[in-house]
């Protein structure tokens, strides 16, 4: 597995996007993204970090530069099959209001033409895997708690078992509780799955337990590119800065093994 | 003679005339419906047809009943049978409420809802099928049922051509100066409206919940 390390799944090269009427939103972005990690883009609010991630599903078009995914430009990939690949997790969460938690959850299975009684079975796997109870699967969103609907988000992404995982803050509209709860198991579920996550926040908390390594941008350029320890620990004016304002120094403590 | 007295004298023309209310709105809708529709759905990908399409269904609403009736008088198809005529005009007219409906309820879907869909590697017509219209589907029966209300009270004037239709009696009470004979004509279309409004009102309200 220790090859696997340095596989590169996803690269940022000279990467830049505009929008129509000049105004740049990422600045010349190089980024290798490993197979298998987590790699959290942090930042405030305008500095980039969604606009990054939607250039990986093409939900975005880089204006210079190019993005490979499986060493494959992005424009080169057929989009629908680019997409199925790449589980997509959202704040709002997006569920589909008219279809229950089953058919939300197997929407992705169900339109790759998987038998109804295999979409069935994922459906109940991955309820179990993000810790619903089964009961839930005749439910409609709206039935659902906040907590409860933002698990079938991430089970319905992880529907077709896809081997990336894009996640824009999905937590950033639980309650602290909550959001904790669901961080915590994202973390084990990902020591588990070891799927190539890219996960969006501005929360230093979240992004120090989660990440193998985090990318600092800040006005649509990186900044830094750490490991939560020399993030921590860094000097650089802004990674400190942003260490400060969390006053994480002091309350953080590795939670897991990192070697 | 009372407008009870009437009415049971006539009953077998009155149905009659219900019926071919009923067949004037009822086809006109179902042309309307077919070409309003997917001309809705047109202009939510397109948005350059938006001008020309809702412009130009915009004009139509525009044009006064009567008058439209009687441009197509001279019109090679359609002028030769009256009910060709109410028919053309009807669906004209039912056509901008089912497309401004549609148009508005696809686009009123939440935007997260659509990002999270295409995201997720739905091509264009599964997310049409399988979650834009769905989910615009209150709006656009809200669109039919107020097409369908107003093409029954337009469709009165029908008779002016000939076509038949409840409006046969209003136009005769009009030339008689009888109270209960417009009134034979109009009570009946009028209830229909709210019959149609009722129902309609109903299966968007089921389908939506």
């Amino acid at each position: 597995m220790d090859s696997v390390a340095t596989d590169v799944a996803i690269q940022f090269r000279n990467v830049a996007y505009e929008l129509s009427g000049g105004r740049e939103l990422l600045h010349d972005v190089n980024l290798e993204i490993y197979r298998g990690e987590t790699l959290v883009l942090l930042g405030r609010s305008g500095s980039g970090k969604t606009t990054t991630l939607k250039l990986v599903n093409r939900l975005l078009s880089p204006t210079s530069g190019d993005v490979l995914v499986n060493g494959r430009s992005v424009r080169d990939w057929n989009v629908i099959r680019l997409r199925r690949m790449i589980g997509y997790v959202i704040q709002d969460i997006g569920l589909f209001p008219h279809y229950t938690v089953e058919r939300n959850i197997g929407l992705v299975p169900r339109i790759e033409n998987w038998p109804a009684h295999k979409v069935h079975q994922r459906v109940l796997e991955l309820l179990a895997l993000v810790g619903l109870d089964s009961g839930l699967a005749s439910r409609y969103p709206r039935e659902l708690s906040g907590g409860q609907r933002q698990r079938v988000g991430v089970a319905r992404a992880l529907g077709a078992d896809p081997p990336f995982l894009l996640m824009d803050e999905p937590f950033g509209a639980l309650d602290p509780i909550t959001r904790a709860e669901l961080q915590k198991e994202l973390a084990a579920l990902q020591a588990r799955l070891k799927k190539t996550v890219v996960f969006v926040t501005h929360d230093l908390h979240e992004a120090l337990l989660l990440a193998t390594r985090i990318v600092l941008l800040e006005e649509g350029r990186i900044v830094a590119i750490q490991s939560p320890q020399e993030f921590l620990s860094s000097k650089d004016p802004l990674t400190s800065a942003y260490v400060a304002a969390f006053g994480a120094g002091d309350c953080w403590k590795p939670e897991r093994g990192a070697s | 003679m009372s407008l009870w007295h009437f009415v049971a004298q006539n009953r077998l023309e009155l149905l009659q005339l219900i019926l071919e209310h009923i067949w004037l709105v009822g086809v006109s809708m179902f042309f309307a419906v077919l070409l309003g529709i997917p001309l809705g759905i047109l202009v939510t990908r397109w948005p350059v047809l938006n001008r020309p399409i809702l412009g130009g269904a915009n004009i139509i609403q525009t044009i006064p009943s009567l008058a439209l009736f009687g441009f197509l008088l001279p019109a090679p198809w359609f002028g030769e049978r009256a009910d060709r005529m109410a028919i053309f005009a009807l669906t004209l007219y039912a056509l901008l409420p089912l497309i401004r409906n549609t148009y508005a309820g696809i686009n009123g879907v939440d935007h997260a809802i659509v990002e999270a869909a295409r995201g997720m590697g739905l091509t264009d017509r599964q997310l049409l099928i399988q979650v834009q219209l769905p989910l615009a589907l209150g709006v656009i029966i809200a669109g039919v049922r107020v097409a369908t209300v107003i093409s029954i009270g337009l469709a009165t004037i029908a008779a002016a051509i000939g076509a038949g239709g409840l409006g046969e009696y209003i136009f005769r009470g009009l030339a008689m100066v009888s109270n209960q004979v417009i009134l034979a004509g109009a009570i009946p279309a009028a209830l229909l409206a709210l019959l149609v409004d009722f129902t309609l009102g109903w299966l968007e309200k089921r389908l939506t919940r």
